[in-house]
């Protein structure tokens, strides 16, 4: 009776290859959604983030007329100006508190004064700083402010036959890593999530349809009167769910590589490094994790006593391979070959490795292999061990 | 042949089944009869290895179920209660399914799905996927299911359970052909007309025990009054091991099943 896996596995695929659901989800929503969804989340950010940089800072101005060439400064580096009636030195900070204006510059009667008294000439920059969604803007009329103040200061050093470098003892020259580039770097990071995600939707439907589903139509206990060793048809059953996880993840690693062609990441200097090597990659150091998905998805489902209720509990084990990866973001978690025996983890920091053109060593993607494999195979077992138990059949 | 010896289980405080044992024998419709909850299910899912019995044990051609379920299932055809079927595969599919799992293949599985399609009258709907089935159709399908590998006993638990009269019918006359054919056929029902009308043997269980056995005239005969409905009446009254319904010896079984041998092997096996 060796037979009699391979009979159930055909059986599980040509059942499921005739259910629209299962197919759509497996072969249509996972491959096609998560690349469109992702390419759209990235466009937007890296759209965000040029568009910040071309913005002009909108600056609110009390006192214009005390320092027209201050703000003809400002003006000509990028700030858009703006002169609000009513607006005062007094209700300045008011304003910025309630939000009405982001920055607000007061320049006091005596700006002129002073200045030509060669005295430090005081403006007011009224700004919330904790306010991140400002702290650009802040920072760039800053910039302006002490550009200006710069060259009034070497002005005054040339009227006085002085070189004005004599004043610059050191040169900062800021190399501004905080471009729209990184933060694409963050939204590829979460790439392998996607990877992940449509890979263990693919077997969704079928590890229930195996199970939970088939105690429900109650076709389970007659299928467990034939003369086949339970374990035999569990195998049988976390191999379909793997067999349809393996398809969903091929198809959704294809739709990145093809996808993220259309990300336009060269723009940022960046290359999106998903080349037909990479996509072998990615889909080799994801079987091990399609065994464990199919093995607790089926287990999981076993448990449940009906198709809703399996769906309610599988839906929230889509979202524990989430937990690692989002530690890793937080933590910004760097490959090391102790995280290589956390599943989920290891795939995710093997996928990012790659996306950033810096492979994992082969011993870190070995152990990655291994330790998935080993914990899929041990809950194969435990479902397996489950179909034993006469509660099985509910 | 059908063995079953002094089987118990419970599930939690609820004894289901206390002490139940009998024989079917090859050649006999032997039915399962008992009012809602007396066990005949528990009794049965024990017997084709769904539950495993707290004591007792059934045995299949001689082979225990518990101990040798592989030879024991493999002797055995069974249509549990509310049995299921694959919606998205055809009714042949669905037997072909089954007959794989038994170990048949090729020409000689196919010829035997023809056969059974035939003497079911499944040929409207045997290539059709089972999804929208009536109630009729889908025991026909799960009927052939269970009797794809030519078992020599077949188990039917409570198979005319939403059938209507055509179809409990054509059903009845399966049975009598299996019975013909030599076949040992054990099924369940709470309906005593039908187990009264089919039956060679009747075993009737009340509050988890077998409270009478023997032919229907045997066991009207032991019950004043003198009809198998008394019998019945005296099992539901709930006080089943104290009737004065006499459990026939196991004499008179084996007699009753040896005679029923010798019946003429038809040529549905």
């Amino acid at each position: 009776m060796t037979r009699a896996p391979w009979i159930v596995f055909l059986k599980e695929l040509r059942e499921n290859f005739r259910d629209r659901r299962t197919l759509m989800t497996a072969l249509l929503f996972g491959p096609l959604g998560a690349p469109v969804l992702f390419a759209v989340l990235m466009n937007v950010t890296l759209e965000r983030g040029a568009e910040r940089a071309e913005e002009p800072v909108e600056v609110v101005v009390v006192g214009r007329e005390h320092a027209p060439n201050l703000v003809a400064f400002l003006q000509q580096q990028g700030a858009a100006i703006e002169e609000r009636p009513g607006l005062t030195a007094e209700n300045a900070s008011g304003a910025v508190r309630r939000r009405e204006a982001e920055l607000v510059l007061v320049i006091p009667a005596n700006f002129g004064e002073q200045l030509r008294a060669a005295q430090p000439a005081g403006v007011h920059l009224h700004a919330d700083s904790s306010d991140t969604g400002t702290a650009g803007s802040r920072a760039r009329l800053a910039a302006m402010l002490q550009g200006y103040s710069s060259r009034m200061a070497s002005q005054r050093l040339q009227a006085r036959g002085l070189s004005p470098l004599l004043v610059q003892p050191v040169a900062v020259d800021l190399v501004d890593v905080a471009t729209p580039a990184s933060r694409a770097l963050l939204v590829l990071g979460i790439l392998s999530y996607f990877i992940v995600f449509s890979t263990l939707m693919g077997g969704l439907y079928v590890a229930i349809d195996a199970t939970a589903g088939e105690r429900e139509r109650g076709s389970l206990e007659p299928l467990l009167t034939n003369p086949v060793p339970r374990e035999q048809i569990v195998y049988a059953k976390i191999a379909s769910a793997a067999l349809f996880m393996s398809l969903s993840l091929t198809l959704t690693v294809i739709g990145f590589a093809v996808g993220l062609r259309f990300v336009r990441l060269e723009e940022l200097g960046m290359s999106a490094n998903f080349g037909p090597e990479v996509a072998a990659g990615v889909i080799a150091v994801m079987l091990p994790f399609v065994v464990l998905g199919a093995a607790l998805m089926t287990i999981v489902a076993s448990f449940t006593r009906s198709y809703r209720e399996a769906q309610s509990w599988l839906t929230a084990v889509l979202l524990i391979p989430t937990v690692p990866i989002i530690f890793a973001a937080i933590y910004q978690v760097q490959p090391s070959l102790r995280l290589m025996w956390i599943p989920s983890l290891s795939q995710h920091l093997a996928i990012n490795g790659w996306l950033r053109d810096d492979p994992l060593p082969m011993a870190q993607l070995a152990v990655s292999g291994a330790a998935t494999l080993a914990l899929g195979l041990a809950l194969a077992w435990i479902a397996a061990r489950l179909y034993r138990r006469e509660g099985i059949l509910g | 042949m059908i063995v079953v010896e002094g089987l118990a289980k419970r599930f939690g405080d609820v004894v289901a089944v206390a002490d139940v044992g009998f024989e079917a024998s090859d050649g006999r419709i032997t039915g399962l009869l008992g009012p809602n909850g007396a066990g005949k299910s528990t009794t049965l899912r024990m017997l084709y290895g769904a539950l495993r019995p707290d004591n007792g044990r059934a045995l299949i051609d001689g082979h225990d179920v518990a101990r040798e379920s592989m030879t024991a299932l493999a002797r055995l055809g069974v249509l549990p209660h509310g049995a299921g079927l694959y919606p998205h595969l055809t009714a042949r599919e669905n037997v072909r399914y089954f007959g794989e799992l038994h170990g048949m293949s090729g020409a000689p599985l196919e010829r035997r799905i023809d056969e059974l399609v035939d003497a079911l009258e499944m040929g409207p709907f045997a290539d059709r996927r089972t999804k929208g089935f009536s109630q009729g159709q889908k025991l026909k399908v799960a009927l052939a299911r269970a009797l794809v590998h030519s078992p020599r006993n077949v188990v039917l638990d409570e198979p005319t359970n939403g059938l209507d009269v055509l179809a409990t019918r054509s059903l009845r006359d399966l049975i009598r052909r299996l019975r013909d054919a030599g076949h040992c056929v054990l099924f369940s029902s709470h309906v005593m007309q039908e187990v009264a009308a089919l039956c060679d043997e009747i075993v009737i269980v009340g509050g988890g025990r077998v409270v009478a056995r023997g032919t229907p005239a045997e066991i009207g005969a032991r019950v004043q009054g003198g009809s198998l409905e008394d019998a019945f009446v005296a099992a539901l009254s709930g006080d089943g091991g104290t009737t004065d319904v006499p459990v026939p010896g196991s004499a008179a079984v084996s007699a009753a099943g040896s005679a029923g041998a010798e019946r003429a092997r038809g040529d549905v096996a």
